[in-house]
């Protein structure tokens, strides 16, 4: 028994600590590496919070619509736009941004049109079926449209990106990832002023919290749907451009990539813009380096786990997540 | 002024709105059946009736929430089947709710800064950049608002989300956030249900003051005969869905009607 304790002590803490202390830059490394990882589950997870805090529905289909609209983008852009105008100084990404954006505004009118009105005050998990069909749709529908540029590149050069390592004190960082991290964080920044100081924030934090006392005080339910829904959109786009970038293409296996941010949720709560921001980058950073200093002990594959399991805990002792807003209900 | 000043004063006014002929009904249950009355401007005019009678339907009814099957709803001269909560709110109509619904996870502030939302004048787009001529529109509504709080004397949990609040205060938020929108015809629907004597008569203070400062219509619904009887000018009382008397409250009180309905008649 003391054998047992001792071996775990040493596995799981003495050890690597001796590692780290031995090669502190690979340590650093990997803890920068992870949080550019984090970042990018932080930005789908972003995506969940914005429609969840507006109107209590948990959208399943948020990593699908990344998807669709990074397509989109790619699509006016190689297909449309690019063998049209060449580069046009900027302009073809900027009309190509519009143009997905434009879906993406499409598609939250339908939404709200055909999903969220005929099935207003319906209990949340209804709500969460339908965006499961919403899910299947995209996919279909996306696969139709968009099957010749499946797998393409995102247009980096037009988006102003550079691939490739760049170095600070010794330690390598991908240029992608830390555009990622830069639009990530500037988004969040945004979204944030955007909630707490507005009084467009303010309306959808009132809907998000009781539908009949915010159509009884004149915010139309409707509009602040469509609004939340295009935001979302918006997010989505960039996490679909941050993901694909990364990852060198688009296509739909991203999604199951995106699923991540699922645990990124629960660890920061589901009403927190902070707290997924957090969370992605606690995952981040806990994958990666679980991987590397458990792996001689649990074997390969902790980072498709860890992340479960993480949000496992959190859900045991904090419900709510580490940020998320307690529920308080009277009896 | 005393209450039968304001009668008198009322008795000539003009009707701000008045309900006809209305029937609602969910599947089979018939809600309401073919009830009439008005309601004058400037008065305070209550709906009571044992539970069930169809009280908060005819609330609903009235800002929009439930679309009756027959009969018209007559505000400010336009004669409509159905309203639209939108549209009530935008024509001066705003309510509060039999089990309060605030915003809970917000303060004080946001929940009465809610109220304003129809009196922001830019839109959206503009709302939405925080800064500049928005900044300063939201800062003339801050200013409306703390009269507001003054008003209700809740100064003191401006700063608190309302979900943490005890019963009573969460109510004058409640009231609160209807006064922000300077509605014409302000619907309570139980404003003292679940109170202590105490809050019970600062809240009957606050609904004659609203009326008497501000000039507003009110309509409300309440179970505490005592509290309808000091407040009320006129009372509709309702039983099953049929309005079964409709007078000042001397005259209610002493229908046989309304005994019955109250008491149950033997048979």
């Amino acid at each position: 028994m003391l054998e047992f304790i001792i071996g775990l002590y040493e596995g799981f803490l003495a050890n690597p600590a001796v590692e780290i202390w031995q090669d502190p830059a690979y340590f650093i490394q990997n803890v920068a590496g992870g949080l550019m990882v984090g970042i990018l589950y932080s930005l789908v997870a972003l995506g969940y919070v914005l429609i969840y805090k507006a109107s209590g529905v948990f959208n399943f289909a948020q990593p699908m619509m990344a998807i669709f609209a990074t397509l989109a983008l790619i699509m006016f852009h190689d297909k449309v736009l690019f063998p049209a105008i060449g580069t046009g100084y900027g302009l073809t990404i900027v009309l190509a941004i519009i143009g997905s954006m434009v879906m993406m505004l499409i598609l939250a009118l339908l939404v709200e049109r055909l999903m969220l009105r005929p099935l207003v005050n319906q209990p949340e998990i209804i709500l969460f079926m339908a965006t499961i069909g919403l899910y299947y749709f995209l996919e279909g529908f996306g696969e139709t449209m968009f099957n010749k540029i499946a797998n393409s590149p995102v247009p980096m050069e037009s988006l102003g990106m550079e691939i490739g390592p760049f170095f600070v004190g010794g330690v390598m960082f991908q240029k992608v990832d830390a555009t990622a991290a830069a639009v990530a964080a500037v988004m969040v920044i945004l979204l944030a002023v955007m909630f707490q100081k507005t009084s467009v924030g303010r309306a959808l934090r009132a809907v998000a919290d009781d539908h009949q006392a915010a159509l009884s005080v004149g915010i139309p339910l409707s509009v602040m749907w469509v609004v939340v829904w295009v935001v979302a959109g918006a997010v989505a786009l960039v996490s679909g451009l941050m993901w694909g970038a990364s990852a060198g293409a688009v296509d739909f296996g991203m999604v199951f990539v995106a699923l991540k941010a699922l645990p990124v949720l629960i660890l920061g709560g589901f009403t927190s813009i902070p707290g997924v921001i957090i969370g992605g980058l606690i995952i981040g950073v806990g994958e990666r380096i679980a991987e590397i200093y458990w792996s001689p002990y649990l074997g390969d594959s902790i980072e498709s786990w860890f992340a479960y399991i993480l949000a496992l805990i959190v859900l045991i002792y904090r419900p709510e997540g580490l940020f998320g807003e307690k529920l308080i209900e009277r009896i | 002024m005393n209450a039968t000043a304001r009668k008198k004063a009322n008795e000539n006014a003009e009707t701000m709105l008045s309900v006809e002929h209305v029937s609602l009904s969910f599947g089979g249950v018939k809600a309401i059946r073919n009830v009439s009355f008005d309601i004058r401007k400037g008065e305070i005019r209550a709906i009571i009736g044992p539970n069930g009678a169809g009280k908060t339907s005819m609330l609903n009814v009235i800002n929009g929430f439930y679309h009756p099957q027959e009969g018209t709803i007559t505000f400010k001269g336009e004669k409509r089947s159905d309203m639209r909560p939108h549209i009530a709110a935008t024509q001066g109509i705003a309510r509060t709710f039999q089990n309060v619904a605030l915003f809970k996870g917000m303060t004080t502030l946001d929940n009465i800064m809610s109220g304003r939302t129809l009196r922001m004048k830019r839109n959206m787009f503009w709302q939405a950049l925080y800064f500049g001529p928005a900044r300063r529109e939201e800062l003339e509504h801050r200013e409306y608002v703390e009269e507001v709080i003054d008003f209700l004397e809740i100064q003191h949990i401006r700063r608190q989300p309302v979900g943490k609040l005890p019963y009573g205060l969460q109510k004058r938020v409640e009231l609160g956030r209807a006064l922000a929108m300077e509605p014409d015809l302000l619907l309570l629907d139980e404003p003292m249900a679940g109170m202590n004597l105490e809050e019970k008569e600062d809240m009957s203070r606050f609904v004659i003051d609203v009326s008497e400062e501000f000039g507003t219509t009110v309509a409300l619904i309440e179970h505490d005969m005592g509290v309808v009887m000091d407040l009320s000018d006129r009372v509709v009382v309702l039983d099953h869905g049929v309005l079964i008397a409709d007078g000042t409250p001397d005259e209610v009180q002493s229908n046989q009607d309304v005994i019955d309905a109250y008491l149950g008649i033997s048979h």
